[in-house]
């Protein structure tokens, strides 16, 4: 296959950057997506050109790092990850516009690599059970039942990867943040601090550049885990208990 | 020193729901389901119009009577403009704060953009405006009677007859009755996820009340100047 490609290049966070335009020969529908652009990597080398920069680790779908903007839809066409995404989607001689996760709150490092640290400030908010260091647990002596470790185990799922905030009109994060105190508040280890929790998070979500939710629904379309939309219905409602019981924010 | 805790004096509910975007958004959501359901009751004392003018102004000189002798005349009205008001208000400003907040967040657009989200869902802000400018000539032109030319006090059916003789304000009132149903079509189930109410099993039943009252209050509005427009009403 031959594919154009037309690529953001931004050299640095603070210069202007520009969509260039690239025409990628032999693509073997197999490759993934980004195996095409360490294709297109190798060209640029062998020709002295700076490779397009973008993130990923895993590339099997898990760590939620290789995210960008393939024609318009946060990691391209199918519902899964950049990495997970294969060429075969494409049609030879497409024209392939890629852009880095366009947010406020996710300014551009370079090219398609994007700052997400955002997120991880919102998890240090109250992301996670503090639980007292010693033996570990019996496994059996907190019960959980089926259908509740079944709702934790989906909103678990989230990867961080940004889909749902890059896919937003207004750039938020309510859909991971959700996804993230569904997940703790429902379980019995995240009950003690279920108020604080959705109340720092949220906090920390507005601190950071993002918007705020119109329902739109656009983040869960998204998704390549399917968190569901209704996760935010769920953080709106816990935060509202919490705020009705007198709970403020650290 | 002392250990952080939690003991000094939180701050105040309200200034925690008015400054999360969160709580902010739950206030648009209340402020809004409360003019829904004025817009309900205002809807069904409107198609009295087709009984006549006598039970029309019948009905319009009750409301100016409701809850006496407990309230003294005119009590409970202004209790509702002052509610409805205020909703506006609040319903308003947030819109534009959180807007304004949304369009910071999400500078730079995508080149290929495909909308997912429904017509309604995108018109949320535009529409919103269409609706503010329409209260504020709806109540300059059928209860101040300020741009009304031909009214009298007191002959709400003869104002309406007269208004809605006026081609160009019955297109007005066309267009921002659309832009109603629309409004509420996204409205009202967004409320409902705002507020917490809404989860995967009530998604349909949610989205399918919002279409039913969407549509209900269009046809029930368009109803009166339609009836002028076809001479029903007269
Ligand atoms: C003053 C004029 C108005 C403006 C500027 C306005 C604007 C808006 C905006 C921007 C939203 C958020 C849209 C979104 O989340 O996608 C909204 C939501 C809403 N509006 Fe209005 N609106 C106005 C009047 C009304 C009226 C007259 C009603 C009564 C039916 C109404 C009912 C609602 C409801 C129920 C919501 C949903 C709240 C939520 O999403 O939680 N609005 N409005
Ligand atoms: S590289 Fe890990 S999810 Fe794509």
């Amino acid at each position: 296959m031959n594919l154009t490609l037309r690529i953001w290049r931004q050299t640095g966070p603070d210069s202007a950057g520009a969509m260039t335009t690239y025409e990628v020969t032999g693509i073997s529908p197999d490759m993934s997506f980004l195996e095409m652009l360490d294709h297109l990597n190798e060209e640029l080398i062998l020709a002295g050109d700076e490779p397009v920069a973008f993130d990923h680790d895993c590339r099997e779908g898990i760590c939620g790092a290789c995210g960008m903007v393939i024609n318009g839809q946060a990691h391209g066409p199918e519902r899964t990850t950049t990495c997970q995404l294969h060429m075969r989607h494409f049609e030879d001689g497409d024209t392939v516009d890629v852009e880095p996760w366009r947010a406020s709150a996710f300014p551009v490092v370079k090219d398609l690599v994007v700052d997400r640290s955002a997120f991880d400030r919102i998890i240090g908010a109250g992301g996670y059970v503090s639980v007292p260091t010693g033996a570990a647990p019996d496994a059996h002596a907190t019960p959980v039942p089926k259908p509740v470790a079944d709702l934790a185990f989906e909103h678990a799922e989230c990867i961080g990867c940004g889909a749902c905030v890059a896919a937003c009109p207004n750039g938020s994060a309510m859909l991971f943040t959700s996804a993230k105190v569904v997940h703790l508040n429902v379980l019995p280890q995240g009950a003690p601090e279920r108020e604080s929790r959705v109340l720092d998070m949220v906090g920390a979500m507005d601190d950071q550049s993002f918007g705020g939710c119109t329902n739109t629904g656009e983040c869960a379309t998204a998704c390549p885990k399917g968190i569901p939309l209704s996760s935010i219905a769920t953080m709106n409602r816990e935060y509202l208990r919490a705020t009705l019981k007198g709970g403020a924010r650290r | 020193m002392a250990l952080a805790t939690r003991t000094e004096r939180p701050p105040s509910l309200i200034g925690t729901v008015w400054h999360s975007t969160v709580g902010k958004k739950a206030v648009m959501a209340v402020t809004g389901l409360i003019m829904l359901a004025y817009l309900v009751a205002h809807m069904m004392g409107n198609l009295k119009v087709f009984f006549g003018a006598g039970e029309f102004n019948h009905y319009g000189h009750w409301i100016r009577t409701v809850g006496e002798p407990f309230l003294h005349r005119e009590w409970f009205l202004w209790a509702a403009r002052v509610a409805l008001s205020a909703s506006v208000v609040l319903h308003g400003v947030a819109a534009f704060q959180l807007s304004r907040l949304d369009r910071a967040a999400r500078p730079e657009k995508y080149r290929r953009k495909r909308h997912r989200a429904s017509y309604a869902t995108r018109t949320m802000r535009w529409g919103g405006v269409i609706l503010a400018l329409f209260i504020v000539w709806h109540i300059l032109d059928l209860t101040t009677l300020t741009v009304n030319p031909n009214a009298q006090q007191g002959r709400p059916y003869e104002n309406l007859v007269a208004s809605f003789d006026r081609p160009a304000v019955t297109a007005f009132y066309i267009v921002a009755m659309l832009a109603l149903g629309l409004h509420i079509r996204h409205g009202f189930w967004s409320a409902a996820q705002t507020l917490g109410a809404n989860s995967a099993r009530r998604d349909r039943a949610l989205k399918f009340v919002a279409n039913a009252l969407a549509a209900l209050l269009t046809c029930g509005f368009l109803a009166p100047p339609l009836g002028v427009l076809t001479g029903v009403v007269s």
